[in-house]
């Protein structure tokens, strides 16, 4: 790396910016998603494009933003105690990660161990089991509710089980493109890692899939705990394959633009220690959601 | 500590600071980011004062006078709300901007463009929040803001929520991504940025404090995320989270809640320990007590925070083997509590003690948050907390802690480095005027706090029985001059910022110690571009 002092830089828009497209997209947000569940709600007109407007102009200031960075990086101002600043940031927000899911995970333990137990007189529970819903039994997954609502629990071993295979491969075909990145074979690099791409798209088209197979079935979100907790889980999960694949298609065009050297990647490496938290995720859901 | 390294003599071309509004709407500096920080905080502390104002005038005589009980809900729902995000978290991240690059030797914060973010998303946020409650004031009432109480319990924010819950939701994720951001920016800078020398364990306790709370902050805020995730999807999307008939459970959102609320109060009180940390020594001239027992103590803190989160809800019915618990895992805590309570009082034994306005607030905040502790240790007590439990003697107990504690500790802070800030010394006798009488008119206004809580006033009512109103009269006297004496902090920072006053020296605190007083009054835009060597 090109320089020892730690770059500050001198001053930048973006961070106000991208507060203004948050604010957008929070208000717009509410509105629409108001507008677009209840009933009762008045017609309104912002919500929807005010949601899209806010989302966009925040894309496209977060692209602003990297842009600079990217630039500053090849331009050698990134000195190697900034790049440790980056990679300790990223290990703990990848941690502020964790806890969101751990948030989701605490509430399917509790709901599994304790909550549906109680419903059923467990415990010290017998008369709350014997006013509110006698006809209550617990089991899990919880095809029905208290109040009766049936549904039907979501296999591990059709897709996904296939998805985990696929997400596992997908974590040693990152892993060998990341010996190459270090060891410079880039032709190497750039198969491995497009390969890893494919794979985190075709995750995702399974699990869209899987997502009609299971309102095919009557699984939906409405259909009692098991049903929210599925689907806020995998759905979260989701999401976070989503932006990975994203991060992973990008990093790989910077590949092919020269961008990495074995000691510069951090982006690179950011991108792939993301990779993994997903899998890692992944495999807590599977063993917890749909096997067990 | 001291520098061998000459720092601030070595001007570099971008020495001088930028001009104008992009200054502070573009900023990269620790020090404007700092300050844009703590003015916000102090306006809001200011908005969210006048809440509380509003709602002493409701409860100064029993029987409806002002506001309906529904806009009293929501003035104490946003009260909270606004103190909690709005003034005290957003006050100790100010400090630790200002103040934590100056004490460990760096250039700046680690990631001072993501600096700026944090700061930026909180005016928008409030925006949203405010806007809530403007709209229903002005509104009479229609459309109602957030009005289910700071905790925002399930099923009150969820089925029963009005309209604006939605945009409360999504500006309490507003808040946690700055939260979290700012978070980073702190460890990261402790751990990568110190200068060379300032091994972990010769940092000041305020950077100690503050990195142990950056970490409660990000193991937590995204808790929360997840709780008001929660709470709109159960809103609109039909699942069945805090919802028994569905198989959920409306305490579960006590749970999720009060796992990121416990660690939150400590969050909002482990900087005050360091800022006290640092106060207490200057002014009785010698080294705090037992150092490392400190960090140790503010360590345990935060790990026992994780494992007493249901103390906030003994009275849901939780299995004994529960309550027992976190019963005696909350008494725990007064364990390494005790321990920084008898150091600084330790550091004052025999110490040439001088009486300047931060030692006054740092003093005041050691009595003070002693009495928010042992009334926490009364609730603490399972089978007490059921009579206790959602009366004012909550609520003296949370305001002795915040007010008296963190709040105090904050203007003990203020007074200890505006010199550093500004330039110039703080005006004494406002100073003086601001203490005294917030120091009298606090106690008027959250002592009585105990007795009717004991006696079974419950909290959160617009109303009280008969026998409640002599001290509900006394209590809200001291609610409008505590309130009324912030406004002469107010003239104290006016007049600082506006550099009127006494110079001040590159070290105005005869017995300080640390590296933030061995730059000039005010520090230089930029300081620390080479880091100085600690020995």
């Amino acid at each position: 790396m090109a320089t020892d002092k730690y770059y500050v830089p001198e001053s930048s828009p973006w961070p106000l910016t991208a507060s203004i497209g948050l604010f957008l997209t929070a208000i717009g947000g509410a509105k629409f998603i108001q507008q677009s569940t209840m009933d009762t709600m008045e017609p309104n007109f912002f919500g929807k494009p005010l949601f899209f407007i806010g989302l966009a102009w925040l894309l496209l200031v977060i692209a602003a933003w990297w842009r600079d960075t990217i630039k500053e990086s090849v331009g050698g101002l990134h000195s190697n105690q900034l790049g440790g600043s980056y990679r300790q940031g990223m290990l703990w927000f990848i941690f502020s990660e964790v806890m969101f899911f751990a948030a989701f995970f605490g509430a399917m333990f509790y709901t599994r161990w304790l909550i549906i137990p109680w419903l059923s007189g467990e415990g010290s529970n017998a008369m709350t089991h014997e006013v509110l819903w006698p006809g209550f039994q617990a089991m899990w997954p919880l095809t029905v509710t208290p109040d009766g609502t049936t549904t039907t629990p979501m296999g591990a071993w059709g897709l996904p089980a296939i998805n985990t295979a696929i997400l596992l491969v997908s974590s040693i075909t990152l892993t060998i493109a990341h010996h190459a990145l270090l060891e410079n074979q880039r032709g190497k690099l750039i198969i491995f890692q497009a390969i890893t791409v494919v794979l985190g798209v075709i995750f995702l088209g399974l699990q869209g899939l899987e997502y009609v197979h299971a309102y095919d079935m009557g699984l939906t979100l409405d259909a009692g705990i098991y049903g929210s907790l599925f689907f806020l889980l995998t759905g979260f999960h989701g999401a976070h394959v989503t932006i990975g694949t994203i991060f992973l298609f990008i990093t790989l065009i910077r590949v092919i633009k020269g961008h990495f050297s074995p000691d510069n990647c951090f982006a690179w490496e950011a991108g792939a220690w993301y990779w993994h938290f997903v899998d890692v995720v992944w495999l807590f859901l599977f063993v917890t959601v749909y096997w067990l | 500590m001291s520098t061998a390294a000459a720092t601030h003599d070595d001007h570099h071309d971008h020495h001088h600071a930028p001009t104008g509004l992009k200054r502070w709407l573009f900023s990269t500096n620790h020090k404007d980011i700092g300050t844009l920080y703590l003015w916000f905080s102090f306006a809001m502390f200011l908005a969210g004062g006048f809440m509380a104002m509003v709602i002493r005038a409701e409860l100064l005589e029993p029987g409806m006078q002002f506001v309906d009980p529904e806009f009293f809900n929501q003035m104490t729902t946003v009260h909270g709300l606004i103190m909690v995000f709005g003034a005290v978290m957003p006050a100790t991240v100010g400090l630790a901007n200002w103040m934590i690059p100056l004490m460990i030797g760096a250039p700046d914060m680690a990631l001072p463009r993501m600096n700026n973010w944090s700061f930026w998303i909180l005016p928008f946020a409030f925006t949203i929040l405010i806007g809530s409650v403007l709209m229903s004031a002005f509104g009479d009432g229609n459309p109602s803001a957030p009005n289910f109480g700071w905790t925002f319990y399930a099923p009150l924010s969820t089925k029963y929520g009005p309209d604006s819950t939605d945009l409360f939701i999504l500006s309490v994720h507003m808040m946690g991504i700055s939260s979290i951001m700012g978070a980073i920016n702190v460890v990261v800078t402790v751990f990568n940025m110190r200068a060379p020398g300032m091994t972990l364990m010769k940092m000041p306790l305020f950077v100690w404090t503050w990195l142990i709370t950056a970490f409660l902050l990000i193991a937590v805020i995204p808790v929360l995320a997840g709780a008001v995730t929660m709470m709109l999807t159960d809103r609109h999307f039909g699942t069945s989270f805090f919802d028994a008939a569905g198989g959920g459970d409306p305490v579960l959102f006590q749970h999720v809640f009060w796992f990121f609320g416990h660690p939150e109060v400590y969050i909002m009180i482990l900087p005050s320990f360091g800022i006290v940390s640092a106060i207490i020594p200057a002014f009785a001239r010698k080294p705090l007590f037992g150092y490392a027992s400190m960090v140790y103590a503010t360590a345990s803190i935060a790990l026992l925070s994780f494992v007493v989160w249901a103390h906030h809800m003994f009275t849901v019915g939780m299995p004994l083997a529960g309550t027992l618990f976190f019963m005696y895992m909350t008494m725990l805590i007064s364990v390494p509590t005790g321990v920084k309570v008898f150091n600084w009082v330790a550091t004052m034994w025999r110490g040439s003690m001088s009486f300047e306005l931060p030692m006054k607030w740092a003093i005041a905040f050691v009595v003070l948050f002693t009495c928010g502790g042992l009334s926490g240790l009364m609730l603490a007590i399972t089978p007490v907390d059921f009579q206790y439990h959602d009366t004012y003697f909550v609520v003296a107990h949370f305001h002795y802690v915040l007010v008296t504690g963190a709040i105090f500790s904050i203007f003990a802070a203020a007074y200890y480095w505006l010199p550093k800030w500004s330039g110039v010394m703080p005006n004494k006798t406002l100073g003086e005027l601001h203490f005294w009488n917030s120091l009298i008119s606090a106690n008027l206004l959250f002592f009585p706090m105990h007795f009717v809580g004991l006696a079974g006033m419950p909290r959160r009512y617009a109303d009280y029985a008969l026998q409640f109103a002599d001290y509900n009269f006394w209590i809200s006297i001291g609610g409008f001059w505590f309130g009324l004496s912030q406004l002469l902090f107010l003239a104290v920072a006016v007049l600082c910022a506006m550099k009127k006053g006494e110079k001040a020296a590159a070290k105005p605190w005869d017995g300080a110690e640390g590296l933030e007083w061995e730059v000039p009054s005010p520090a230089p835009f930029h300081t620390y571009d080479t880091p100085p060597v600690v020995k």
